[in-house]
């Protein structure tokens, strides 16, 4: 990743800041700058709800390189309470009782690190409620 | 009237049994480790877990136990450990972005071995005291290292807890303080070396008894109080073994510091050690309890609290995950090989 994105990111990825459209209400995460939906240009930022459920997951175990120490592990796509999807890794959790519909709540953690002398990358990912 | 807000531990779910686990691998004899520790199991981060990861959980409980207090709120945030991830460049600006209270916020790490979160702790308290800032945002918390085989490898655990100071909303006022520093080298960690070095039982008789005692008793003095006045009193807890007997010394009975005797089962969490005992202590404290706290860091320096609780605290011990359901929630055992391969003790070629 490269730290000037991560940078960028870091109120969706630390403080999960999305986008409201003022028109239709439809929240936008990461935000936009058009809505989808009914195509208006005003956001408001709102905050995602912190828990949700696994409407569906998978096992990854062969990962990329940066994840590679931690297979096998979870990534599911969470409805979060207020009704929208983001897609995360679930830790914490033995995996054979993992299963669809599990509550989850939103943590902080350390995602990957831009090897052993760069900068550390922190994010959301989800352990069980 | 200043003093603590509210607070919050973040105890971690992974655990391993020392005495089993660890003794087993090194071939020491772990019966006579459990006896000589009072260290039953400890708690490990997760590989995508570490101080600052902590410290946000920490503070994000704390914010909430004061009743969804507004992040901007906080005029400074300082956070102590001696496992900060980066040797250069702050932990507390990543906790404080990702809790939103920045950017009108001074930050500042700390580091004291053991005690760094009770120093961040008590220079909150001088700020809000001075009316220098509204509330101001305490944490002491470490992933702290043990190098394989090393006395260190059975007690060194994972934890921290975060303080909000401030005048208004107090739970627990502070009545006094005290610290008590010489220059001790009982433990230390050079400049680029992995894992500390330590004195062996040098860490004992001079640097921790003779601090911890030394800062307790100057409270004592200063507040003019004694231990039967004390409904509760937390000590840094190196292992199970060092806060009992230091407590025995200074007059106070285990019924005074079972609530807050963390070590036996979490292990030795570092600079969140005494902070997170005290967190426990809160969770249960009534109104009027006083509290009597010491921390202790290598090197080496002790800092002493009377905490006085309020009214208040009824109200906010629901708010938040209480510090002992949290430890007792479901904890997950490691074997040694998982957790030193977590503990990044496994050695790894290079990546080309
Ligand atoms: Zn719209």
């Amino acid at each position: 990743m490269i730290t000037a994105r991560y940078w960028r990111e870091m109120p969706q990825r630390y403080r999960y800041e999305a986008g409201k459209c003022v028109k239709c209400g439809y929240v936008a995460f990461p935000p936009r700058l058009i809505c989808p939906v009914c195509k208006a240009r005003e956001f408001q930022t709102v905050t995602l709800a912190n828990t949700g459920k696994i409407e569906t997951f998978t096992v990854i175990r062969v990962a990329p390189s940066d994840f590679e120490d931690e297979v096998p592990y979870a990534m599911a796509v969470i409805k979060l309470d207020d009704g929208v999807q983001v897609t995360a890794q679930v830790v914490d959790v033995d995996l054979d009782e993992l299963k669809i519909g599990d509550r989850v709540r939103i943590e902080f953690r350390r995602i990957s690190q831009d090897g052993e002398a760069g900068v550390i990358f922190y994010g959301y990912k989800f352990v069980p409620a | 009237m200043s003093g603590l807000v509210p607070c919050q531990a973040c105890p971690l779910p992974l655990r391993i049994y020392p005495s089993e686990e660890i003794a087993k691998i090194w071939g020491a004899d772990a019966e006579s480790f459990k006896r000589g520790l009072l260290l039953r199991e400890k708690s490990v981060p997760a590989p995508d877990q570490d101080l600052i990861t902590m410290s946000v959980e920490a503070a994000r409980h704390a914010l909430k136990r004061a009743g969804g207090l507004d992040p901007k709120e906080l005029g400074a945030i300082y956070i102590g450990a001696e496992s900060h991830p980066y040797a250069v460049k702050p932990s507390g600006t990543v906790v404080a972005e990702a809790i939103g209270a920045t950017p009108d916020i001074h930050c500042a790490d700390y580091e004291f071995a053991c005690k760094a979160g009770s120093e961040a702790m008590f220079v909150t308290l001088g700020l809000v005291q001075a009316d220098y800032v509204k509330y101001a945002l305490a944490i002491g918390g470490d992933t702290s290292q043990g190098a394989p085989g090393d006395a260190l490898e059975y007690s060194t655990a994972a934890g921290a807890a975060a303080f909000i100071m401030g005048r208004e909303h107090v739970v627990a006022e502070i009545e006094h303080t005290h610290s008590y520093t010489t220059d001790t080298p009982d433990f230390w960690r050079r400049d680029l070396q992995h894992y500390p070095q330590h004195g062996g039982r040098f860490t004992g008789e001079p640097a921790y008894f003779k601090h911890v005692t030394s800062c307790a008793r100057a409270l004592f003095e200063k507040s003019s109080t004694k231990p039967g006045d004390f409904k509760y009193a937390v000590f840094h807890q190196p292992n199970g073994k060092f806060p009992q007997r230091v407590s025995r010394m200074l007059g106070f009975t285990q019924k005074q510091i079972d609530q807050g005797w963390l070590a036996p089962t979490l292990g030795n969490t570092y600079s969140g050690s005494s902070p997170m005992g005290l967190s426990a202590i809160l969770d249960v404290a009534r109104p009027g309890d006083r509290i009597f706290m010491v921390s202790y860091g290598s090197g080496a320096g002790s800092d002493g609290f009377i905490w006085k609780v309020t009214e208040r605290i009824v109200e906010v011990q629901n708010l938040a995950p209480q510090t002992r359901q949290q430890l007792e929630h479901k904890p997950r055992y490691l074997d040694y090989g998982t957790y030193a391969k977590f503990r990044r003790k496994i050695r790894k070629a290079e990546k080309v």
